[in-house]
């Protein structure tokens, strides 16, 4: 191999940042700490663009390289080995690009918060884990970064740690990301069990011979589940969505980054890497996209009640999610990843933009108390505007075509899963633009003149630590931006130009995958086409006969007889009226006739009660599972079981620990140096006699 | 061999005992002796790289061998060895009793001689325990180590303590009857104790009456181990002790007092009865399997921090036995990677713990909360101790734990899947135990005024959190001498291998049979 691209040091370099920040940050000023945060997480950006310039002139793709043996135990071993391929380059030129957008908008976004290289060491950790987890070429390597994102999340959500809910809400995500991470270890297992290795080059190599499993289930299916249930924990699909509402407690730039734009998708990432298993089990398939399907509908339903504006994005989050999994299930990976690119642009940008309209009203986040800021945020309003367009699927921007070809794969594979999928875009759109009905139009409904500082200072000043409190910023900080003290006041321009930035990708964002049918010829489909179709031939042969409804050659566009047309177009127009309908809807509650959303939450009282409650699943969650555990492992195993059964037998059944305890004080009550000193001599004894023999 | 080859076991088990009989003559300066403990404890960590840096990792038998005559009648000899069993267990408990010596500082301040002496002697009795390949030997050191440790925490220990140590002493004591009645009869049998002559005889076939006789031979060792790991149901003498045990005594309990009986199910219950240990590997692992699924939950509900770390033991070591009776390559590189890991890692909590008691005298978890305001340091590296703990990858806990999960899977499915729900448990009980110590508001102002880490305790925690992250991003450095060893263990028809020392082995069984003859 001729070639070098040194992967390794990509995800390196913002360790390095991390390691400095996090070790010598301390003392550091402010602009030395984003100095170093900035320059590392960018010449990882750099050396990512430089990699993908390169990409057109490698001679094998994937390019692997293995930089040294992590851990061997006999035969089976595990390698620091890097790859990179179609696939690798879309998420690392997400991650990195996103990530650094990130990082500029968080200079200023966090300026004034206690903690500041703590944050900026985290978030160098994140984007460590994050390259880690995209670069991997095997299975376990993965799954550092993917732990590891998870402890970044741990770390970042329970960022503001003096406030119960932060730390509460960052235990959640570990945990439920725990519960899923069981079902991906157990799915790493069978793959040792059947295939010896855990590298995906292997892997697929030794999966491609094996048919799909159509009749019943065999272990192909086995581990696609397995590693599903690993996917609904990252990636918050039903059943272990619960973490990522609650994972709003962070800050937002996190939110944006962690929790909309990278890390969420890693578990969309996983099930695409693992397509090969995933075709040759459709069962397996088919749970993907149902689970998908009823993700996103369901969270959907939850981000119309909200009135925190950070909730409606985070369920709207899930949602989307929901529609990438959709696609991944009904077997258009490329559309999925489509999506996962457009979203990270269109909701990285909207949680950025609502960090700054929080920024703007003194740390709001409750949609009731904002109203028309357009006129005073017009940089925040606009932008954000551009992405609600892409998320609502207004034709010409980013969303739209990448929904649109989810849809249009979707309805391939069953109807049922369209018009979910339809309605659920049509929910979309209303939350969305209820949203920005709420926030910008209409009057201001908040209190004037209290409005200095985020979020995070409200209702709890003494949050900054010892570490925090010593660096919170002197009066005369250079601060990068006057930070107003009166009245509602635009972020600086560190904040607005990632904002503009992103509104630009969540515009043109989408035209690198116009479909066919309009008049565009998919080139995003055609660049992931290596790496989806190359394991088509193996299943040819079985679809031929068993006439699946989605044949994996059709995974490009550009192979679709151009009959279809017509018929996508009409599909694509119920979907972009559905768009429209949401908007006109969200116009008329929100914007037209106020007074009309109480008064049909008052008439359907139930289901309102039900939603804005989010259905009661922590609760039931609570019930079901926390409350006995807790009670079972005190009462029935510690008191129970260790206490009374073991300790009470072994101390003669009716005597208990407690007696003997008393006993042996009374026995031994004062007597302590003589009982050690008896100890002694024996030892001694035994010693010497011992000795004694010896030498004899 | 050179002298230093064949002398440095017998150095590195006895320089600490040496220390302690040089402070017997010692005047009662305590800053002194603190000093000298430590420079002894140093040394002897020093001496025992040696170990490592000299060691053949391609060679599965034991190294370093030292074997001499000691008695005669009845046949004992001092013979020593070490393989890649052992040697990193030995590594292990030289590396951890320096930083015992600075985390007693300041906390033991009467009586401060008798301390470190016991201290001192129960490293050695510890090592001994490792690298004694005669059984008897090693029986000696077994049951020596019982003493000062259940002095160290009778004597400085907290509330319950003579409770504690009695408790500790007794159950222990008594299980190792039975593994004495075991070894006296193939004493009687072979007229040998060496572990080496024992093994060659019995895969051989040359012991009278063993086939009847192997099961309770086997359970005899069997039941003398489990009680030290502590397996399940042998537990309930592990919180008490930790508990009232001062923090030095809690990190060599934990850290290698436990895995001296792990180590004996590795290397006398597979080594001497590798078909019974099969035969019986399925409840043993059922056995484990409970280990970790209720240590885990009771350690979750417990309000005493180190009751919670004593419970999490029982689940990590319930890791090491499921790991060992799997009887797969993976499985076994796992438990003895776990032994290595949860060596660092739990005695890094229980130095924690210990220097949270020396500042408020607790170790109730609700009388904390919000210390990451006033001891942010701390709270950083208890943090990263915590996630060695919970098994986060790049730390030394996982490694382990997969590899051992991997290869329980592949013995049996569900075994693996069971013991799966371990990374699950962890992460409840730590990090619940850690929000509810650390984040929050500070409730009582006492607690805004506690000091943070000073540098000797820094001093005494850097060396546990940079080993756990160099085990967990370079396993290899370990594994590529345990990988060998574990296989020779689990394929016992190669028994030249065994014996790879040669004529110390060669001489031995050739005294044993003149003794046998008589």
């Amino acid at each position: 191999m001729t070639e070098n691209l040194h992967l390794w040091i990509i995800p390196l370099l913002p360790l390095a940042g991390a390691a400095i920040n996090g070790l010598l940050g301390k003392r550091f000023s402010r602009g030395l700490v984003a100095t170093v945060a900035l320059t590392f997480c960018g010449a990882a950006f750099a050396m990512a663009l430089w990699v993908v310039s390169q990409f057109s002139s490698l001679s094998t793709i994937p390019y692997v390289e293995t930089v040294a043996t992590w851990l061997r135990s006999g035969d089976f071993s595990v390698s620091y080995s890097f790859a990179i391929d179609q696939l690798s380059v879309v998420m690392l030129m997400v991650v990195t690009g996103v990530g650094f957008l990130i990082h500029i908008y968080s200079v200023g976004y966090m300026w004034e918060e206690g903690g500041f290289y703590r944050f900026f060491s985290y978030l160098n950790l994140f984007m460590f884990f994050m390259l880690t987890l995209v670069l991997a070429s095997n299975y376990l390597l993965m799954f550092i970064g993917w732990e590891g994102v998870g402890l970044a999340s741990y770390l970042l959500i329970g960022f503001f740690f003096t406030r119960d809910s932060a730390a509460a809400a960052g235990k959640k995500a570990f945990i439920v990301n725990r519960i899923g991470d069981f079902g991906f270890l157990i799915a790493l297992f069978l793959m040792i069990q059947h295939f010896g290795s855990l590298d995906f080059a292997k892997v697929f190599d030794a999966v491609r011979p094996y048919a799909q499993e159509t009749s019943g289930a065999g272990f192909l299916t086995a581990i696609a589940l397995l590693l599903m249930v690993g996917a609904c924990g990252k990636s918050a699909q039903i059943p272990l969505y619960v973490w990522l509402p609650d994972a709003m407690e962070g800050p937002t730039p996190v939110s944006a980054l962690i929790h909309a734009a990278t890390m969420v998708t890693a578990g969309v990432y996983m099930v695409a890497r693992s397509h090969v298993i995933f075709e040759r089990a459709p069962s397996a398939m088919m749970v993907v996209a149902i689970i998908g399907t009823l993700t996103a509908f369901f969270a959907a339903t939850i981000g119309i009640a909200q009135t925190d504006i950070k909730k409606v994005l985070a369920y709207s989050t899930v949602s989307q999610l929901g529609y990438m999994f959709m696609a991944c299930g009904v077997g258009a990976f490329s559309a999925g990843i489509f999506h996962l690119m457009t979203h990270a642009f269109f909701k990285g940008l909207l949680f950025l933009a609502a960090g700054s309209v929080i920024h703007a009203v003194g740390g709001e986040q409750d949609m009731r108390k904002m109203g028309g800021l357009w006129k005073k945020i017009p940089w925040t309003w606009f932008t954000m505007l551009m992405a609600t367009f892409a998320i609502a699927g207004i034709p010409g921007w980013a969303g739209f075509f990448s929904k649109d070809e989810i849809l249009w794969r979707a309805y391939q594979a069953s109807w049922a899963y369209w018009i979910v999928g339809v309605v659920t875009a049509f929910m979309t759109s209303f939350y969305m633009f209820r949203l920005m009905f709420m926030t910008f139009a209409g009057e201001y409904r908040g209190a004037a003149g209290s409005s200095h500082g985020h979020e995070e200072h409200a209702g709890h000043g003494t949050h900054l630590g010892r570490d925090t409190a010593g660096e919170a910023p002197a009066p005369h900080a250079p601060a990068p931006h006057g930070h107003g003290h009166g009245g509602v006041h635009e972020s600086p321009w560190v904040m607005l130009g990632p904002l503009v930035v992103l509104a630009v990708l969540s515009i043109v964002g989408g035209w690198v995958g116009i479909p066919g049918s309009l008049g565009g010829s998919n080139h995003f489909d055609k660049f992931l086409g290596p790496v989806f179709r190359s394991s088509t031939p193996a299943v040819n042969a079985e679809h031929a006969q068993a006439g699946e409804s989605v044949p994996p050659e059709q995974t490009t566009e550009g192979e679709e007889p151009k009959t279809g047309h017509s018929t996508e177009l009409m599909f694509t127009g119920i979907s972009v009226a559905a768009g429209f309908l949401g908007l006109f809807l969200a116009w008329l509650l929100y914007s037209a006739k106020p007074d009309l959303p109480d008064r049909i939450a008052d008439s359907l009282h139930a289901l309102y009660t039900a939603v804005a409650n989010k259905y009661w699943v922590d609760e039931m969650y609570a019930t079901i599972f926390v409350k006995p555990l807790i009670g079972i492992s005190t009462l029935v195993f510690w008191r129970g079981v260790d206490q009374t059964v073991i300790d009470g037998t072994l101390n003669g059944g009716a005597a208990g620990a407690r007696e003997l305890s008393d006993e042996v004080r009374h026995m031994q009550s004062g007597n302590l140096r003589s009982y050690a000193g008896w100890v002694a001599i024996g030892a001694a004894c035994v010693l010497a006699y011992m000795v004694w023999v010896g030498t004899r | 061999m050179n002298w230093l080859d064949q002398n440095i076991l017998t150095l590195v088990t006895f320089i600490p005992a040496a220390g302690g009989v040089l402070l017997m003559l010692a005047p009662r300066r305590d800053r002194e002796i603190r000093w000298f403990a430590l420079l002894v404890s140093f040394i002897a960590f020093i001496a025992s790289l040696h170990l490592p840096a000299h060691f053949h990792r391609d060679h599965a038998g034991f190294q370093f061998e030292q074997n001499v005559p000691w008695i005669s009648s009845p046949n004992i000899h001092y013979h020593m060895g070490m393989d890649g069993i052992s040697m990193w267990l030995v590594v292990l408990t030289t590396f951890l009793t320096p930083l015992c010596v600075l985390i007693s500082w300041t906390s033991i301040h009467e009586r401060v001689k008798e301390f470190f002496i016991l201290l001192l002697v129960l490293e050695s009795a510890l090592l001994g325990v490792f690298v004694a390949l005669d059984l008897f030997l090693f029986y000696f050191f077994w049951e020596a180590t019982l003493i000062p440790m259940a002095l160290l925490i009778g004597m400085f220990g907290h509330g319950r303590r003579v409770y504690a140590a009695v408790k500790f002493f007794l159950y222990t004591m008594i299980a190792s009857v039975f593994m004495l009645a075991g070894i006296l009869w193939l004493y009687a049998k072979t007229g040998s104790f060496d572990f080496v002559v024992l093994q060659n005889q019995i895969h051989s076939g040359g012991i009278p009456d063993f086939a009847g006789a192997s099961f309770w031979l086997f359970l005899g060792f069997f039941i003398a181990f489990a009680v030290k790991v502590p397996l399940f149901p042998f537990h309930t003498w592990l919180p008490d002790a930790h508990v009232e045990a001062p923090t030095a005594g809690s990190v060599l309990l934990a850290g290698v007092l436990l895995k001296m009986g792990t180590y004996g199910m590795l290397r006398f219950n597979l080594g001497l009865f590798p078909e019974q240990a099969r035969a019986n590997a399925g409840w043993i692992g059922v056995l484990a399997l409970i280990g970790i699924v209720y240590g885990a939950l009771v350690a979750m509900v417990q309000p005493n921090m180190k009751k919670l770390i004593a419970y999490s033991s029982i689940s990590h070591l319930g890791f090491v036995v499921l790991g060992i009776f799997s009887f797969t390559q993976a499985g076994l590189n796992g438990a003895m990677f776990i032994m290595l890991a949860h060596g660092v890692a739990t005695g890094g909590l229980f130095m924690l713990a210990g220097i949270l008691y020396e500042r408020r005298h607790t170790y109730e978890i609700s009388e904390f909360g919000g210390l990451a305001t006033p001891m942010p340091a701390y709270a950083r590296f208890f943090l990263v101790v915590v996630l060695a703990s919970v098994g986060l990858p790049l730390l030394n806990g996982f490694i382990g734990e997969f590899l051992v999960l991997s290869g329980a899977f592949q013995a049996k499915m569900w075994w693996g899947i069971v013991g799966a729900t371990g990374v699950i448990w962890s992460a409840c009980y730590l990090l619940w135990m850690y929000q509810r110590v650390f984040f929050g508001q500070v409730k009582h102002d006492v607690k805004n005024s506690l000091p943070d880490l000073n540098l000797r305790e820094k001093t005494a925690l850097w060396p546990a959190v940079v080993m756990a992250l160099a085990m967990g991003v370079a396993p290899m450095l370990w594994l590529n001498g345990i990988d060998p060893a574990v296989k020779n263990v689990l394929s016992p028809s190669t028994e030249k291998n065994i014996s790879l020392a040669g004529e110390g082995a060669r001489a031995t069984q050739a005294l044993a049979s003149k003794v046998v003859g008589q």
